[in-house]
């Protein structure tokens, strides 16, 4: 069963921007999926239609097998959005967010309390809950929007940008927290500029850009595509020039620091032991990027499709 | 599914909303109504004498608790759907699976609790000044119902279609008034010279005021009936006007 199906979206503002150029995606129902892709690319867009915020121009959008057109209120049920922008009533007190979301989900007055205080306390905000949200840090904001879309338990959980300017302690808590909804059974559709977040926690994942999927698969076969790692070496002592190694290109960054490119069929022994022998000790080795970002990075170079996005943040 | 809940929260919500901010919502009127009262009923008042056999107190009664409902039932809906749209508190309701029938139903509702709640507390200000034995309470209520559905109504549409602070205030300002005003709430239009009486009876607002007062003290201008055709014929129409621009998505959905 696929909890998100779409087919051939496309979304064509009023300004005449095609911000989505024909789309098909499909989300197992259980998947925490990744949806990727520089700013401007189109995620919100598609965000935004799945969730009935903006109208399509074409195409179909299915939840659970319910269609978004002629079942609207059956796939509307499965889905809880966490938006990328505050769109809360900054008047309203964090309880009474979530009370009315519940409400407007047709839950009972009883079952919205549980479920409000029950959502609160995973979310860290209990204490919080007569506090007019307006008053809320942002990190906090963000927390209650999380909130707010799991108080009426959707099957389907989409988070635009969560973690956007949100303090490292809490990012780590909503991972956790994201992992644990995961667990539970719900399908989670995340976006994110962090690209070590999406490696870390999605099986699958989607990159879009200029309103293209440029590559779709599971995050394991996606990384073991990367064919060279690149790496950071600190030495023990200064070098006057970059040594020369047979299969690996280095380059001298300070002198000090060493970058080395590494093919996959390179072991790593072999270039230490390629270093030993022209004795450069090396102290300390790091990733130069995260590797998700390295095949982001060529994924997004070799697609220049056209003029570059107008309106990038 | 079963909407009920759904729309109970809505009209809670809005009535949370504006008895939350009283000082702006109950009390104006409260103090407004109580200096027309004084000033037009007590002091001017006592000099004209009376309007088809009514005092001039009891005859300006009726049309200023009903310009209240107006003004009021329009400005709420106006001013909490514009804001809800603008602080994009409307996403909430947009995604959850809640038909636009019922959004439109939550909303209007919510204008119609407040306009009457202020045509409560206007009567009750009446009160002080005069005492008024109702002719038909039926047909007042009912007037009183209709017009402050079809200003909830009004100021839905307005809402929607508005793009800033400023188109939220044109509206009452430049039509409401003027044609409440106008609408006879201070003489009968049986005063005019006759080509005013006639470009009156083009004025909708005068219809409910009239029937409205003959709800009240037994007077009016016009026939009663019309102003049920009237009324009727508006909530018809701006329900599905209004219903049309949901469904369109129009100033709230890309
Ligand atoms: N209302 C609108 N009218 C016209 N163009 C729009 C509108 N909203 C978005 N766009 C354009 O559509 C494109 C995709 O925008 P979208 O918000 O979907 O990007 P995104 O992938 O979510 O980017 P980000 O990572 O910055 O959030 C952008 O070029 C944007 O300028
Ligand atoms: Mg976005």
């Amino acid at each position: 069963m696929n909890a998100l199906s779409l087919r051939n979206l496309r979304k064509i503002y009023n300004n005449g921007f095609e911000a989505l150029k024909g789309i098909d995606l499909d989300v197992e129902a259980g998947d925490f999926f990744a949806l990727l892709g520089p700013n401007g690319a189109g995620k919100s867009t598609a965000i935004g239609i799945i969730s009935s915020l903006v109208n399509e121009s074409s195409g179909s959008v299915s939840i659970f097998g319910h269609d978004l057109r002629r079942e609207r209120a059956k796939a509307k049920s499965c889905i809880g959005l966490v938006p990328q922008e505050v769109n809360f009533n900054q008047f309203d007190t964090v309880k009474s967010i979530l009370l009315n979301q519940a409400g407007y989900y047709g839950l009972s007055r009883k079952l919205a309390l549980q479920r409000t205080e029950y959502c609160l306390k995973q979310m860290d905000l209990w204490d919080k809950r007569d506090t007019v949200s307006r008053r809320l840090s942002g990190g906090m904001k963000r927390r209650v929007m999380i909130a707010r879309a799991l108080v009426h338990a959707p099957k389907l959980l989409i988070l635009d940008e969560p973690t956007a300017g949100v303090d490292i302690e809490i990012r780590r808590s909503m991972w956790q927290m994201m992992q644990e909804v995961n667990q539970q059974g719900t399908t989670i559709i995340l976006t994110t500029h962090y690209l070590e977040e999406a490696e870390s926690l999605c099986r699958n994942i989607a990159i879009i850009n200029h309103g293209k999927i440029v590559e779709n698969s599971d995050m394991a076969s996606l990384l073991a595509r990367l064919h060279v790692e690149h790496f950071v070496l600190d030495l023990a002592r200064p070098i006057a020039a970059a040594p020369v190694l047979e299969g690996c290109q280095i380059e001298r960054v300070t002198d000090k620091t060493l970058s080395v490119a590494v093919p996959k069929e390179h072991s790593l022994n072999k270039l230490f032991s390629q270093l030993t022998a022209q004795n450069i000790e090396v102290t300390s080795l790091k990733n130069k990027t995260n590797r998700l970002e390295q095949l982001f990075m060529d994924l997004i170079d070799s697609n220049p499709i056209g003029s570059k996005a107008t309106g990038n943040k | 599914m079963n909407y009920s809940i759904a729309f109970r929260t809505i009209v809670t919500k809005e009535i949370f909303r504006f008895i939350r901010i009283w000082p702006q919502t109950l009390l104006p009127p409260a103090i407004t109504t109580a200096l027309y009262f004084l000033i037009f009923g007590k002091l001017i008042g006592d000099r004209i004498g009376t309007i088809s056999g009514a005092s001039y107190m009891d005859y300006i009664v009726p049309g200023i608790i009903l310009m209240s409902v107006i003004s009021h039932s329009y400005a709420n809906v106006v001013s909490s759907f514009y804001s809800t749209k603008f602080q994009r508190n409307i996403e909430e309701l947009l995604v959850a699976p809640i038909p636009n029938w019922v959004i439109l139903g939550g909303y209007v509702s919510g204008g119609i609790i407040r306009g009457l709640l202020v045509g409560i507390v206007v009567t009750l200000i009446s009160l002080l000044f005069t005492d008024i034995t109702v002719n038909n309470i039926a047909i007042a209520l009912s007037i009183a119902v209709l017009t402050a559905t079809v200003f909830s109504l009004a100021g839905f549409i307005n809402a929607i279609l508005a793009e800033s602070f400023d188109d939220i205030s044109i509206i009452p300002n430049f039509v409401l008034t003027p044609l409440s005003y106008l609408g006879g709430v201070f003489y009968s239009v049986n005063m005019l010279p006759s080509i005013w009486q006639n470009i009156s009876m083009g004025n909708p607002i005068l219809y409910m005021i009239n029937a409205f007062r003959y709800g009240l003290i037994g007077v009016t201008d016009v026939d009663i009936q019309m102003t049920f055709i009237i009324t009727g014929g508006f909530i018809i129409t701006l329900t599905l006007f209004s219903l049309y621009l949901l469904h369109k998505g129009i100033g709230i959905k890309n």
